[in-house]
């Protein structure tokens, strides 16, 4: 028999099992409407979000169990206890944890019971009412999988002495383990903590019984665990916090030591037992344990000259007794803004410049958010947030420096000076907006020139502004050839300006090979915003800056070596081969599935709603430099706390704009009867317009024998077949975001502008996801079924696919022209294409659907000059457009 | 007939694999699904594969009798969706009783057949009870969290009625499977404990969930021990996992619970991963190979195969585990001595010893 058997196990999403061993199980109480007024309050009003905060901040102050009670006259208190838990179990935060169902009605215990899937405590039965009902109670109980706390209460009424305590425990288990069939581990006995030095006789071995009932059960009645309420104890002394405090510990500790291995204990009603004076000590555990019989009139006379030392708090603030410089420190690593004017005021007021509290105060304080960034304990959400606050501090004390400085030139100080931009063509910036805050928190002036940057502006402020250094960035493939070609004509004026590159498809390998030698500068690839700062640093660092540079330079001319000759490794088919060896699929009728309706349709407002179960997470994390995947990331040993907050935002913020309405989803779609001309253009026939094409590119790197050279075209039956195809093209998009984003840059709020980008980007992908769906089972139709299916619902795989232009299996961008045509996106929904073919607004996908059953996503790989010659032709362009576009592609030979 | 729980400590069970998979190769017509009774029945019907137990009786009976030339120890019955909430996507909720008992009846005459032929290796039929296609703790409205398609009550009325159907056809065992939900499956369970005190009948029951992907927890958020806690309330013949991940993918949660579970640990994996195409193309010797990894370990006491499992893997299985001695289980497997019942004092085991 394992002993591990008879432990009490709870669950809630995770495991709580509580073994001879485990500390002391705390019991978060404030979700109780009879201990808390605010949220008897949150509950009368139906203000079950800020509720829900109630228990959120009990299970981040490290309650292990979160007991609910909904017991309250004015309440409903059955539809309250399920409406409340049924929020909570939504929450994986909250519902890490095991619920303890309380109240004093059977119907709310088994209301709640029934809406919560790990096992729960029920607080409480007891034999108030007979054995009968006890019994019944308790069977139902164990068959709704729950442990139960037993009240010391019987009949005749409440325990109040040792021996009533003991007799009724023994008879209770006696009943349960002997009647109910209950487990003796899943039983809990509250053995009734009353108050003692009230005055009256009879309460003065109030504490002293419990403790020792406490031993007695736990030494005779094995397996079972005892809880209570501690603060009941100390209720003599309302409005002495200082006696309570000690109270509580001294009684916990010895509870504890008697056996007491959970219970109800406000923490910030708990002074550490070694840290009780001794004095006050004595009185303490005189009067608890009844040690002497003029034990209270002794306490009572200590609290008189203690009374009025309050330190009764709501939250800890603790923190703001401390002196000015370690608040703003604090403020800036807890990223608190609430007290940050206030104290930025209390330095100014001291200091004999304003700008010295910037010098001063606040740098001291982002260098230790600084450190605590570079040795990886904080991480980028935590200092972005850390920004916000400097931000509110810096824009607040700016009018005093102003007026100080009037007529003096400005104070110099920074790091250095760091321009930003995301280049011409391409419209995403989350990434260089987290670089910009990372920076700035590193003290170096940011000049951000936004989004869609030309090359001459680049150059021109970068002369105006006499920075430092360059930083570029870009999403799409085509910046990268923006990139070189500004670097370029940074090499052509004779610039020497480190420039620093960096964003999803840049690389180590493009810059060493395509940027760095068309510039005579320092050029670093920056793998993410992190690194950011040690690089720049290491750049502008007056001893060692240039041997940096000159090392990186090194570095990637030997990478360029090292690449260019396993460039030539590489054999690649000829176009004609290639083709010859395409994936010919055997054609019959019943492969194509006719769409339900052909043509391009519109959905205007996708309700975000639906979206939510779409989203994926991951990459969301990813654009925050937590790395990991969802949900384990919120796990994670190391960013699990900061990616649990991290996420805690996105939702909140993604209720907001659900409530608000604030972003909007759009889509438009069409499908089409297609069918492949030649070997890789597909043809497809509108109503009423001329037929288009979408031109594939196929595969040419070595295989081995029998593996097809795939283009896109080889799903889509072939016009020689005689039978009518069909494909599909699409364009979803969010709009708002830049709105919303540009309001909080506005409030100096940097993290929520780049929160709210990266949440309309998943919401996009979402929408791609969620309209795919509703093709395959409403409006092409050809996996109606899937809906029906429980599979689906476990993430099985779908038939079907949705590559999109400029991405592994179509790198090709130019075809995006080809579907604005065709499904008339700007019109239709307002996306546009900037000049390198990016969607604006950013948070936008577009693709292609191929319902084949056979249909896959694969990788186009290199392809060789011949193929974009050919493809030249095909497109009606020249060569030098086609090579500019494919360049990414383009094997080296 | 002997009592599987004995069985259980000498060697591991073999469990059948996948239904689904194997009905696919009838390629059935709408026609086919609705039969003669069923030709004008209001909706499509193509899918509903727990009605062919009515329409096709026969390739449900000959899906069977190929699992178990193949070596399962137990059958599953063909009625994983055949609940009244189930039912209600083919307006059939009347059906359920009925599917039920036809469908146990059909595996309880194949598995009889077979073990009058070789009654040294007694077969047992296990009636199939899955997560039905709503969730009692999740909300399917993302701007309603509070909101929940489904109650306790309405499932646990459900899963009653399947319960009864499955036992007057014959079932030897009740197994609740690919549990996503672990309030679905307490519904379960209470319904179960009901309909079994009712029947004054001692009936050996079977939990399955399923973690979803490489999350390592279902899809209603429980880690395995976390959902292992919340089922552990009835005496259990086992506790497993199957469905949505392969053999491999399937170790590390294994594990989890062959170290928490004192009691048997199940497991039905599906063969591997789905591929580009959404099949399952694991070949009943990659799954054996995997499998060996559990039995080296000794992690399971029953073994068998979910979606895309066919006779030749669970042959393959049932090959593999005569070289094994089963996983060792702590407590012992005869129901009266579960800790309710160890302590002797269960005035519920009088009526609940199999008669």
């Amino acid at each position: 028999m394992s002993g591990e058997a008879r432990y009490l196990k709870l669950s809630g999403l995770e495991a709580l099992v509580i073994t001879r061993e485990s500390n002391f199980i705390n019991v978060g109480e404030r979700t109780n409407v009879a201990g808390s007024r605010r949220f008897l309050r949150l509950i009368k009003e139906e203000q079950y979000e800020e509720a829900l905060e109630v228990a959120r901040e009990q299970v981040e102050g490290g309650a292990q169990i979160i007991d609910v009670n909904m017991d309250d006259g004015l309440i409903d208190g059955k539809k309250a206890m399920v409406t409340f838990l049924n929020l909570m179990m939504a929450e994986p935060d909250i519902a890490r944890v095991p619920v303890m169902i309380d109240s004093s009605k059977w119907e709310i215990l088994e209301a709640g019971l029934q809406v919560v899937q790990g096992k729960c405590v029920v607080n409480s039965i007891s034999l108030k009412e007979g054995e009968a009902v006890f019994l019944e109670q308790a069977r139902k109980i164990r068959r709704y999988g729950a442990a139960v706390i037993v009240m010391a209460f019987d009949e005749v009424g409440q325990a109040d002495t040792y021996q009533r305590r003991i007799e009724i425990a023994e008879r209770s288990y006696r009943l349960l383990t002997e009647k109910a069939g209950f487990p003796p581990e899943d039983i809990i006995f509250d053995l009734n903590i009353f108050p003692v030095a009230t005055g009256m006789e009879e309460h003065r071995r109030n504490a002293v019984d419990f403790i020792e009932a406490t031993r007695w059960v736990r030494e005779n009645l094995p397996h079972c665990s005892v809880s209570g309420g501690v603060s009941n104890v100390s209720f003599s002394f309302r409005g002495n916090n200082t006696v309570r405090e000690a109270m509580h510990s001294a009684f916990l500790y010895h509870a504890i030591r008697a056996g007491m291995n959970m219970g109800i204990v406000n923490p910030t009603l708990l002074e550490v037992y070694d840290d009780i004076p001794g004095e006050l000590l004595t009185y303490v555990e005189d009067v608890l344990l009844d040690r002497r019989e003029d034990a209270t009139e002794r306490l009572l006379e200590y609290a008189q000259t203690v009374e009025g030392a309050q330190k009764e708090r709501t939250e800890d603030l603790t923190w703001r007794e401390a002196p000015l410089q370690e608040r703003i420190t604090r403020a800036l690593v807890k990223g608190i803004d609430a007290y940050i004017v206030a104290d930025v005021e209390e330095a100014r007021q001291a200091a004999e410049e304003p700008i010295e509290v910037i010098e001063g105060h606040l740098m001291t304080g982002m260098n230790v958010v600084g450190d605590l960034f570079g040795s990886g304990k904080m991480f980028l959400p935590q200092v972005v947030k850390s920004a916000r606050v400097m931000k509110k501090a810096v824009a607040y004390l700016t009018p005093f420096i102003e007026e100080a400085n009037a007529g003096k030139a400005s104070a110099g100080g920074k790091a250095g000076k760091v321009l930003l931009a995301t280049v011409k063509g391409d419209v995403h910036d989350i990434g260089k907006n987290i670089v910009s805050v990372v920076l700035a928190c590193n003290n170096y002036e940011i000049t951000d020139l936004g989004v869609m940057v030309p090359p001459e502006k680049i150059l021109a402020a970068a002369r105006e502004h006499q920075v430092d250094m360059i930083g570029l960035s870009g999403l799409i493939t085509p910046s990268l050839d923006e990139m070189v070609f500004l670097a370029s004509e940074m090499e052509r004026e004779g610039m020497q300006l480190p420039l620093l590159i960096g964003g999803a498809t840049t690389s180590k390998a493009h810059t060493a090979v395509k940027i760095d030698p068309v510039y005579n500068g320092p050029v670093v690839y920056v793998t993410d915003a992190s690194r950011a700062v040690t690089v720049a640093g290491d750049l502008l660092n007056k001893k060692e800056g240039e041997r940096y540079a000159r090392s990186v330079k090194e570095s990637y001319a030997e990478f360029r070596e090292g690449f260019q000759k396993r460039g030539k490794a590489k054999s690649y088919l000829g176009l004609e081969a290639a083709r010859e060896n395409r994936l010919r699929l055997e054609w019959n009728p019943s492969d194509i599935a006719v769409p339900r309706q052909l043509g391009v349709q519109r959905l205007d407002l996708i309700d975000l709603r639906k979206l939510e179960p779409y989203i994926d997470w991951s990459p969301f994390f990813r654009a925050w430099d937590l790395h990991g995947r969802y949900p384990d990331i919120l796990e994670d040993k190391v960013v699990g706390e900061q990616a649990k907050s991290l996420y805690a935002d996105a939702r909140a913020m993604l209720r907001q704009v659900i409530r608000e309405g604030s972003l909007k989803a759009q889509a438009v779609f069409g499908l089409f009867p297609a069918n492949t001309v030649g070997t890789d253009d597909i043809e497809i026939r509108r109503e009423g317009a001329p037929p288009e094409r979408f031109l594939t590119l196929r595969q040419q790197s070595g295989k081995k024998e029998g593996v097809p050279h795939l283009a896109l075209a080889d799903f889509i039956a072939p016009a020689d077949t005689g039978l009518t195809d069909y494909m599909g093209g699409f364009c979803v998009t969010v709009h708002g975001a830049e709105t919303l984003a540009a309001a909080y840059q506005d409030n100096l709020d940097d993290y929520r502008s780049i929160l709210v980008k990266a949440l309309a980007d998943r919401l996009a992908e979402a929408a791609a996801e969620y309209l795919h769906r509703e093709i395959r089972i409403r409006y092409w139709g050809y996996a109606p079924e899937e809906t029906l299916d429980n599979a689906a619902l476990i993430r099985e795989a779908y038939q079907g696919i949705r590559p999109a232009p400029g991405y592994p299996a179509c790198p090709d961008h130019l075809e995006k022209k080809t579907l604005w045509k065709v499904l008339d996106v700007e019109n239709q929904i307002g996306v546009r294409l900037t000049e390198s073919l990016a969607m604006w607004p950013a948070a936008s996908v577009s693709g292609y659907y191929f319902a084949h059953p056979q249909a896959r996503y694969f990788g186009l790989g290199k392809i060789t000059r011949e193929q974009v010659e050919d493809y030249a032709e095909r497109r009606r362009i020249p060569v030098e457009e086609a090579l500019k576009w494919l360049q990414p592609n383009l094997a080296q030979t | 007939m002997p009592d599987i729980r004995s069985i259980l400590n000498q060697r591991i069970l073999v469990l059948d694999g996948a239904m689904g998979t194997m009905l696919q190769r009838y390629a059935f017509t709408e026609a086919d699904f609705r039969g003669e009774r069923f030709r004008d029945w209001p909706s499509s019907l193509k899918g509903n594969n727990d009605l062919l137990s009515l329409t096709q009786p026969g390739a449900i009976s000959e899906i069977h009798r190929k699992y178990l030339e193949a070596g399962a120890d137990i059958i599953e019955t063909n009625t994983f969706s055949s609940t009244s909430v189930g039912m209600a996507d083919y307006g059939m909720e009347d059906l359920a009783y009925e599917l039920n008992k036809a469908s146990a009846a059909l595996a309880r005459e194949e598995a009889d057949r077979m073990t009058r032929l070789n009654p040294n290796k007694p077969r047992f039929v296990a009636g199939s009870i899955g997560p039905t296609n709503k969730t009692a703790s999740m909300s399917p409205d993302v701007n309603d969290p509070g909101y929940r398609a489904i109650t306790f009550t309405q499932l646990r009325d459900a899963y009653r009625e399947q319960v009864e159907g499955l036992l007057d056809g014959g079932a030897d065992l009740l197994l609740v499977e690919t549990v996503f939900d672990t309030l679905n499956a307490k519904a379960a369970l209470f319904a179960i404990e009901e309909a079994l005190e009712a029947r004054g009948e001692d009936i050996p029951v079977m939990v399955s969930g399923t973690i979803t992907d490489a999350s390592g927890r279902t899809l209603s958020g429980q880690t395995p021990e976390a959902f292992l806690i919340s089922v552990s309330h009835l005496p259990l013949l086992s506790v497993g996992l199957n469905c949505a991940l392969g053999a491999k993918q399937l170790v590390p949660y294994l594990e989890v619970l062959a170290k928490r579970n004192p009691g048997a640990v199940s497991a039905h994996p599906n063969a591997g991963l789905p591929n580009a195409f959404g099949e399952y193309d694991q070949t009943p010797e990659q799954m054996g190979g995997q499998i060996r990894e559990y039995l080296e370990k000794g992690l399971v006491n029953i073994i068998g195969g979910c979606c895309g499992t066919t006779p030749d893997h669970i042959r393959v299985l049932a090959e593999l585990v005569k070289e094994y001695a089963p996983r060792k289980v702590e407590v012992e497997l005869d129901s009266k001595s579960h800790p309710e019942y160890a302590r002797g004092q269960n005035p519920k085991s009088n009526n609940r010893t199999k008669g």
